[in-house]
């Protein structure tokens, strides 16, 4: 696949202007109303996708009597009426889901990327017995539904004494990624083995070489790892769910809105809101980014 | 990716590092290495162990949180255990017969079905949308944003958005009422329509996923092919099939193997919303709650047995279809 660029836009085509000159009535007519619909789909595109957020925006600003009183469409009286949001951080201990999460996510990215980009320098870099076989397990790990096994892993992580603290979620999150080593290795092919060479005349060992040279020059598949790892840890939700159910993640957190706020739409609105806020500015801040390495992780 | 969870990408992810690739660069790097090589036995015994020593940790955790796991599951799985006895006795295939017999078991593969039906819908979207954006369009990354930012929000916000959007009276409901639809279904609450309404949430919540792959591949196929189809006066309804369409059949036929596995294997938006009431259980909100409801890790460990065995046909279905030579374009 050679998605290196998916967002890079093409440039811009130029036509030979002997066919518009040429263009009949009709065709120009054609090229207006297909220009039209075009723009017109992309349109009910955008709607579809964002009238579902905005309408439970618009509920998150209410306040409990006008959440009642009006239909879904009408926007709120105050628009800067925070007291759901208030309400939703402080007795839906978002706080607390925000806090756990990234801890979570801190411990299991950098375990991830020194367990990975490890891995990766050793199975790119050496040639020694079993690697085939390392290889092999790699790839049939991935076939491995996760949440089929979680069944077996549910009494493996009981069996550590594990379950219900935060190590659990932790060594779970590095423990299943193995996209990350596939993307280190790839990325890892790309950097020459002459600086390796060359490092080794200098007196440097293999460790010195993995951390002086090899994990510098990795940084851009780090990056990458970091965003796809990222979105996930912050997204997942049955693994909290399951394993720490004393402590809230934020899906986590956000997941027993359900109970103790039933029908309090505006203050559930609320709490959504603020879940989604983190994923829309990491969104825009790193866009380019986050579809390379979707793209990336989920094809290559 | 269909309607996959993210947790579903790893099982594509290998078929790009072909067996032969892999050989070939393995091949390649051992005779790096080689050339190095020599030096006193000690020194060897020491570099048979270098490499190990940058693998333990993930092969250690590898073993311990992908194979051990799976390797109970077969266990449990002919036994009858309920997850805290220390006794388990062995059953034989009775779980298995279990799971093919019961229908309330196997019959929430039907559940599956919208969700595969859906994912048609998605493709199309997705690749709709795609083949628009890859043209030069006004706003383009604003629209790509829009597009694709769903598929980034967390699954529980998801699932508290569409709980309020399919609320009666609530925000789909009034949209309909202004087309005259006076009297909406109970889109959560009515077994018939319920798993419509979920397998749509899930569409809007992957397009954006299925968009990006297939953009990225459209922007891939080089440049001129379009210009020499302009020149010889090509619609581009004309290019669409012959260009882009040959161009990204492979990320099509890969999407769309996704999306079987996907569609078997659903569970976060199903699991938020509805708990699996309704009629909307699948299969995997079945498994887990056979495990952790009601106790019955023996037989929960024969279903997931049995969706990886169906998981691991269709990628094998997979890899005949689609060899990983052709995947290779770069």
């Amino acid at each position: 696949m050679t998605t290196t660029e998916p967002l890079q836009t093409m440039p811009l085509r130029t036509s030979p202007p002997r066919t518009i000159r040429g263009r009949t009535a009709r065709e120009r007519l054609r090229g207006v109303s297909a220009t039209t619909a075009k723009y017109l789909s992309l349109i009910i595109a955008s709607i579809l996708t964002l009238l579902p957020l905005s309408v439970l925006l618009f509920a998150s600003l209410k306040t409990a009597p006008e959440y009642a009183q009006t239909g879904p469409f009408d926007p709120p009286e105050n628009w800067l009426n925070f007291d759901n949001f208030v309400t939703a951080f402080t007795s839906g201990k978002m706080l607390e889901g925000f806090v756990n999460t990234s801890i979570v996510l801190v411990v299991s990215l950098a375990g991830t990327i020194f367990i990975g980009t490890m891995a990766a320098y050793a199975l790119d870099r050496f040639a020694f017995r079993g690697k085939k076989l390392v290889f092999a397990l790699f790839l049939v790990a991935t076939l491995i539904p996760s949440v089929t096994s979680q069944v077996a892993t549910f009494q493996l992580i009981n069996g550590l004494g594990l379950y219900d603290t935060k190590a659990a979620l932790i060594l779970l999150f590095m423990g299943t990624d193995i996209i990350a080593i596939y993307l280190f290795i790839q990325f890892m092919q790309s950097i020459p083995v002459s600086l390796d060479e060359a490092a080794m005349i200098d007196g440097a060992n293999r460790w010195t070489i993995y951390w002086r040279i090899v994990l510098p020059l990795l940084r851009p598949a780090i990056a990458t790892v970091v965003i796809i790892k990222g979105i996930a840890v912050y997204n997942e939700f049955y693994a909290p769910f399951l394993y720490l159910p004393s402590e809230g993640l934020i899906s986590t957190s956000l997941f027993r809105f359900k109970g103790p706020f039933g029908a309090q739409w505006e203050v559930i609105s609320a709490g959504t809101v603020l879940v989604i806020i983190p994923t829309l500015i990491a969104f825009l801040l790193l866009q380019r980014w986050i579809y390379k390495g979707l793209t990336s992780g989920a094809v290559k | 990716m269909a309607i996959a969870t993210p947790g579903a990408a790893p099982a594509d992810a290998p078929a790009v590092l072909s067996a032969p690739a892999r050989a070939r660069r393995f091949g390649g790097s051992s005779r790096r290495t080689d050339r190095r090589r020599g030096g006193s036995a000690g020194r060897n015994v020491l570099q048979h162990l270098t490499p190990w020593f940058f693998l333990a940790a993930a092969v250690g955790l590898l073993l311990l949180f992908t194979y051990w796991p799976a390797l109970n599951l077969f266990y449990f799985s002919v036994t009858d255990w309920d997850g805290i006895d220390l006794e388990k006795n062995f059953v034989g295939l009775d779980n298995y017969v279990q799971v093919f017999t019961d229908p309330r078991i196997f019959s929430v593969f039907g559940v599956s079905l919208y969700y595969f039906f859906a994912s048609f819908a998605q493709m199309a979207i997705a690749l709709y949308f795609a083949t628009l954006l890859s043209f030069s369009t006004r706003f383009s990354n604003l629209f790509r944003g829009i597009l694709f930012f769903p598929y980034l929000i967390n699954g529980v916000a998801i699932g508290f958005v569409f709980l309020y959007l399919f609320q009666p009276g609530g925000t789909l409901d009034t949209v309909l009422s202004w087309f005259g639809v006076a009297d909406p279904p109970q889109w959560l609450g009515n077994p018939d329509v319920v798993n419509w309404s979920l397998a749509g949430t899930s569409v809007w919540r992957y397009t954006g996923m299925n968009f990006v792959l297939f953009l990225g591949a459209i922007q891939s196929i080089p440049h001129e092919l379009y210009e020499a189809a302009d020149l010889d006066g090509a619609s581009r309804w004309q290019q669409f099939w012959a260009i882009i369409f040959p161009g990204i059949r492979r990320v099509v036929g890969l999407s769309f193997i996704l999306a079987i596995a996907g569609s078997l294997s659903v569970f976060e938006i199903p699991f938020i919303m509805t708990g699996g009431a309704n009629g909307s259980a699948t299969f995997v909100i079945q498994t887990l709650q056979t495990a952790f409801t009601f106790r019955q890790v023996g037989l929960a460990s024969a279903m997931a047995v049995v969706l990886l065995a169906i998981v691991l046909v269709i990628t094998w279905i997979q890899r005949k279809v689609f060899p990983d030579e052709k995947v290779d374009l770069t």
